[in-house]
């Protein structure tokens, strides 16, 4: 049987970066997945934002670290990985969201974000076409910004293998079985393998792996769709997120959209569904393009024109906070959560794969142990993320 | 410079429409009305409609058929595909240079729900299958929602200028593909349960068993209790250097540009493939006055029938066997093509390189069923049939047949009490889509004496109107009666009818009546732009095109009944009379190849795999060298299959490249294919046309 440090169950959003962090530490470190390649899970889903503009420390801590990973990744070694500092905004047409954004804001400032409110006619400049009818401003986060999670993935995945890192596609895990503090077995339908230390970076499936040494982690995935657009040349700035939620009788309800203009100059959108859809169903429906289109072409009319390319249906691995679920487990101190990263893991995992890295080597820091707090498995999880 | 269009054709009606005037960056030019632009700006010479945003290449038509995007071009302000958009008077049309420029709104997009409609029966495609399909439903009372891309219903059909195979009795044979789609379509368009929704395309079959379908320029959502798929099938295209110059595309789009919109694409055509496709490219394009150089196919045999590739080798065309495309030389449009001829593995032989003069080169290397709606219902969940070509590639006399056939079972789906559908159907249906068989010598006959009909039919092929037409019962099929080869024996009237029905044009008469040493001999001749009248001199050539000798023309008569197929009458000596055929119609110095060498930088060292991305083979070649067979994460890293297509076309060529590195096919994870199947943009989502 190949024995390894630590083995890591997924080849996501958080197992790659965290295998390349691992290796590059010199830690003998293995990845398994079912799928056939790395980011087949919910990464390639991902639409690529990356902020760091959050409401609590551990997710603003990691999401910094995060930042610093993918936008000087092509500087570092040569990939592009499509990162832009496009920003982040969140417009507000209610007095609601306008009281909503600006506390939040107050918070974020406390943690040293270079968040800023702008006025209508501001914020116009840089989305120039947005609907201006009762727009009272928006908060605007120019050091955040998006990145390819397919071209990003696909970086870490290969700079991993050079550090070493070992992968096994196309393998089903079967059974974990903790056999002590420092050996734990792995089984997959094509093998046995045997680390000291196993990271569940699952995703979807966290809750079935947990189950399988007897845990119950409280992930439940549900359903979002997506789509990009054909290029075009670049017409506005930041990430746009619109918190209102839409009653719309002829569709179903939904909560808030999102959408920016990558790279490639192709407009990516999602939509989040006020009923959750539960489960891990990947087949677009009907429903979708319509609710999201009225609602895009009402706030920014000039998307009517854009042609929409394809589009896809992904989950979040929610947790009931939305908050997500790392560190080791006081049950198996070598068995360790990376989950529930609640539509986030993209964003998060390069900063969360040293921090996972520092767990492993025992080596966490005092801003570790507190970023962890936020993110511990043993929580009552009664509180509400701000927005998702 | 006069325009490219074709002014007068030998079997088209070349319809006449109301010139209006439109502009290219912008300078004035004409078009006919109501034309797609892709249309106007060929017949103005212009090719290349823009260069690609990644690498600067060459655009222009490729699919012709809203597939792909290559022909993007600016019409007022608005990027659209330019064989798809009409031309109006006044456009202002430019050129696609790099990444398009979103344009501003001037009213507020109109928001409104979007209709959900309710079938019995959604059908996918009005082209041979679909409509034999409705019409069966029709019959039956199901009501039955028929979908079709184009402005009008047939299908390939309608592109078709060429008398039709298999029978008469089942799939209108003898008559010409276009007037067959027209028949069909009438019927339908004149029936009482079937909604037929024209210029419409199915966008996807969603997961929630609803299909997404814009119907002419509106988005409707439909759900069937069950859906037919009669859409057909997709061009092959294939790897070779030069493999996206501007020039080089699909047999499909050339007929579409030929036969419907009537103009003339090139000067100097090349074709790749030697099936029906390619062969019968080759033949409408020397209706439309076009030189072919050659025709290369990779097997030692072309695929196609016999009769229809003599028809094109009579005409002058060489027909390259056991060669294959090596490339296609130019700066950003195709200037010439090279051809080599390959060994059994398919390997290049050296010093076999042959350069041809040519603008055009058509890629007619096979098709593939049109299969993603059959997938999508099975996985969302509908009933799904399918038929025609979607179903398995055939001729269109077995999609009509087949059609007829999953059209009785759509029936006894939903009644099945209905009755049963007989054995022989099925028996017919393998017949007419069963594949040529081997070439047999003609018998030769013995008779010098009247007048008799000489079939020059040496292969097998699911084809028998000269048996059906004989009033004298004189031709029979020897073994099957649809699939046998047509034997005469018996007395002949003379009345030229086997003659004129031929698909083949592989019936001559021979009359000894008047002079048994030199008899009159009676060919049918299809190509009337190019004139034959009375004492010209023509190069009379055998069933395989080999010459006979240089002899003059009696007389030239086309009778109503012939259905615009000329029968030709030479006085030949006898030796010869039951050999002729036909008259070479295209000089010989159209077809040599070019002596000079060709400039280095008209030679692309690397073939592109995703026109819409510009990703070659070797950056592919690369990822699949270092252990990458996950077609999904080759197209995370080169961005292969997530253009406008939606890899329609790298899909088959990634394949070739798999095989070529020897990559076992239970190693190779196919990419996941997901919606929409052409772009659509956002605003027809937004308004659903009932505000």
């Amino acid at each position: 049987m190949k024995s390894y440090d630590v083995i890591i169950v997924g080849a996501g959003s958080v197992g790659v970066p965290t295998a390349l962090s691992l290796a590059r530490n010199k830690v003998k470190v293995l990845v398994i997945d079912a799928f056939a390649s790395p980011g087949q899970g919910q990464n390639k889903k991902a639409i690529g934002g990356i902020r760091a503009t959050h409401s609590d420390k551990g997710k603003i801590n990691t999401c910094k670290r995060s930042i610093e990973i993918f936008s000087t990744w092509k500087e570092l070694h040569g990939d592009d990985i499509g990162w832009i500092q496009n920003g982040y905004s969140f417009p507000a047409y209610t007095d609601r969201d306008e009281k909503k954004l600006k506390d939040l804001m107050k918070i974020q400032k406390s943690f040293d974000l270079n968040i800023n409110w702008l006025s209508p006619r501001e914020y116009e400049a840089l989305v120039p076409g947005i609907n201006m009818e009762n727009l009272r401003g928006a908060t605007y986060s120019p050091e955040d910004g998006s990145a390819s999670p397919l071209l990003a993935i696909n970086a870490f995945y290969f700079k991993s293998l050079e550090y070493g890192a070992e992968y096994k596609f196309r393998e089903h895990v079967q059974a974990i079985t903790i056999s002590s503090e420092t050996e734990i077995n792995v089984k997959t339908d094509k093998g046995d393998y045997t680390a000291a230390k196993v990271i569940t970076a699952a995703g979807n499936f966290a809750r079935d792996i947990g189950r399988m040494i007897g845990l119950d982690i409280p992930v439940v995935p549900d359903s979002h769709e997506g789509a990009i657009t054909e290029p075009v040349e670049r017409f506005f700035g930041p990430m746009i997120v619109d918190l209102r939620p839409s009653e719309d009788p002829a569709t179903e309800d939904s909560a808030n959209f999102y959408f920016y203009q990558n790279n490639e100059g192709q407009v990516i959108f999602c939509l989040t569904p006020s009923h959750l859809i539960k489960g891990t169903a990947s087949e677009a429906t009907s429903v979708f393009l319509p609710q999201v289109a009225k609602r895009m072409v009402a706030l920014f009319p000039k998307l009517a024109n854009l042609k929409v390319r394809r589009t896809w249906r992904g989950q979040y691995p929610m947790t009931p906070d939305g908050f997500p679920i790392v560190g080791a487990t006081r049950e198996y101190p070598n068995f360790i959560n990376a989950v529930g990263m609640c539509g986030q893991g993209y964003m998060l995992g390069p900063g969360l794969g040293e921090v996972l890295t520092r767990i492993v080597t025992c080596g966490l820091t005092k801003d570790d142990i507190e970023v962890l707090s936020h993110f511990d498995l043993y929580r009552d999880f009664t509180g509400a993320e701000q927005f998702k | 410079m006069t325009d490219n269009r074709i002014k007068t054709h030998p079997v088209l009606d070349v319809p006449e429409k109301e010139i209006i005037s439109f502009f290219w960056n912008k300078t004035k030019l004409e078009a006919k009305k109501d034309e797609m632009i892709s249309s106007a700006l060929f017949a103005n010479h212009i090719k290349i409609f823009g260069h690609h945003h990644k690498d600067g290449s060459a655009q222009g038509i490729f699919c012709a058929n809203g597939q792909c995007a290559k022909c993007a071009v600016i019409a007022d302000g608005v990027p659209v595909k330019a064989c798809m958009t009409a031309v109006r008077e006044g456009l202002k049309v430019e050129s696609g240079e790099g990444l398009p420029k979103l344009p501003d709104v001037v009213e507020p997009p109109k928001i409104s729900n979007v209709e959900q409609v309710h079938t019995d029966v959604l059908i996918i495609g009005g082209g041979p299958a679909g409509l034999s399909a409705a019409l069966q439903l029709e019959e039956n009372r199901i009501h039955v929602i028929l979908v079709d891309d184009k402005e009008e219903l047939g299908g390939k059909l309608v592109l078709q200028t060429h008398k039709f195979f298999g029978s008469v009795e089942d799939s209108h044979a003898g008559m010409r593909g276009m007037d067959i789609g027209r028949l069909l379509a009438q019927k339908v368009e004149t029936s009482t349960y079937i909604d037929v929704w024209k210029k419409s395309t199915v966008l996807y079959v969603f997961d929630d068993k609803k299909v997404g379908v814009l119907k002419d320029g509106v988005y409707k959502i439909v759900t069937p209790r069950l859906i037919l798929n009669a859409a057909g099938a997709r061009e092959k295209f294939l790897r070779f250097k030069g493999n996206s110059l501007s020039g080089v595309y699909g047999a499909g789009a050339f007929q579409t540009l030929v036969n419907r919109d009537f103009i003339k694409p090139t000067e100097k055509l090349f074709i790749v493939g030697g099936g029906n496709v390619g062969i019968i490219a080759g033949y409408h394009a020397l209706q439309a006055g076009i030189k072919v150089v050659g025709l290369c196919e990779a097997m030692p045999q072309c695929g196609g029938y016999k009769v229809h590739e003599d028809k094109l080798r009579r005409l002058g065309v060489p027909i390259y066997t056991s060669h294959s495309i090596v490339s296609a030389n130019g700066k950003e449009s195709v200037s010439s093509v090279t051809i080599a001829e390959i060994d059994k593995n398919f390997e290049v032989i050296d010093g076999t390189h042959k350069t041809f003069e040519c603008d055009t080169i058509l890629i007619a290397v096979g098709l593939e069923s049109v299969s993603e709606f059959t997938e999508e219902a099975g996985s969302a969940g509908i009933p799904i049939f399918s038929a025609g070509d979607a179903a398995e590639i055939a001729e269109a006399s077995s999609a009509m047949f087949n059609g007829k056939i999953a059209g009785l079972k759509i029936v006894r789906y939903f009644n099945p009490d209905a009755k049963e559908i007989p054995a022989s159907w099925y028996e017919k249906a393998d017949i007419l889509k069963s594949h040529p068989g081997p070439v047999q010598e003609l018998i030769a006959m013995a008779d010098e004496d009247g007048i008799f009909p000489v079939i020059h039919c040496k292969q097998e092929i699911p084809c028998n109107p000269c048996s059906t037409v004989c009033p004298e019962g004189s031709i029979k099929m020897q073994g099957d009666p649809v699939k046998g080869r047509p034997l005469f024996d018996g007395q002949c009237q003379g009345c030229m009818k086997c003659l004129s029905i031929c698909p083949g044009l592989a019936i001559t008469l021979v009359d000894y009546r008047k002079d048994k040493n030199n008899p009159v001999v009676f060919l049918p001749y299809e190509i009337s732009t190019i004139e034959v009248k009375k004492d010209d001199r023509i190069n009379l050539v055998d069933v395989d095109g080999n010459p006979l000798g240089i002899y003059p023309v009696l007389g030239v008569k086309a009778t109503k009944e012939s259905n615009r197929t000329q029968v030709v009458r030479v006085r030949m000596p006898k030796d010869i009379a039951k050999k002729a055929v036909a008259f070479t119609v295209q000089d010989r110095e159209v077809t040599e190849p070019l002596t000079h060498e060709i400039p280095a930088d008209h030679i692309r060292d690397d073939e592109v795999v995703c026109l819409c991305e510009r990703v070659t083979a070797g950056e592919i070649r690369a990822l699949v060298k270092k252990g990458v067979t996950d077609v999904n994460q080759i197209k995370a890293v080169t961005r292969m299959g997530m253009g406008p297509c939606g890899s329609k076309t790298c899909a088959n060529l990634m394949a070739q490249i798999f095989r070529a590195e020897k990559i076992q096919q239970e190693d190779i994870v196919q990419n996941v294919r997901r919606p929409l199947y052409i772009e659509v943009p956002l605003g027809k989502f937004a308004d659903g046309g009932q505000s």
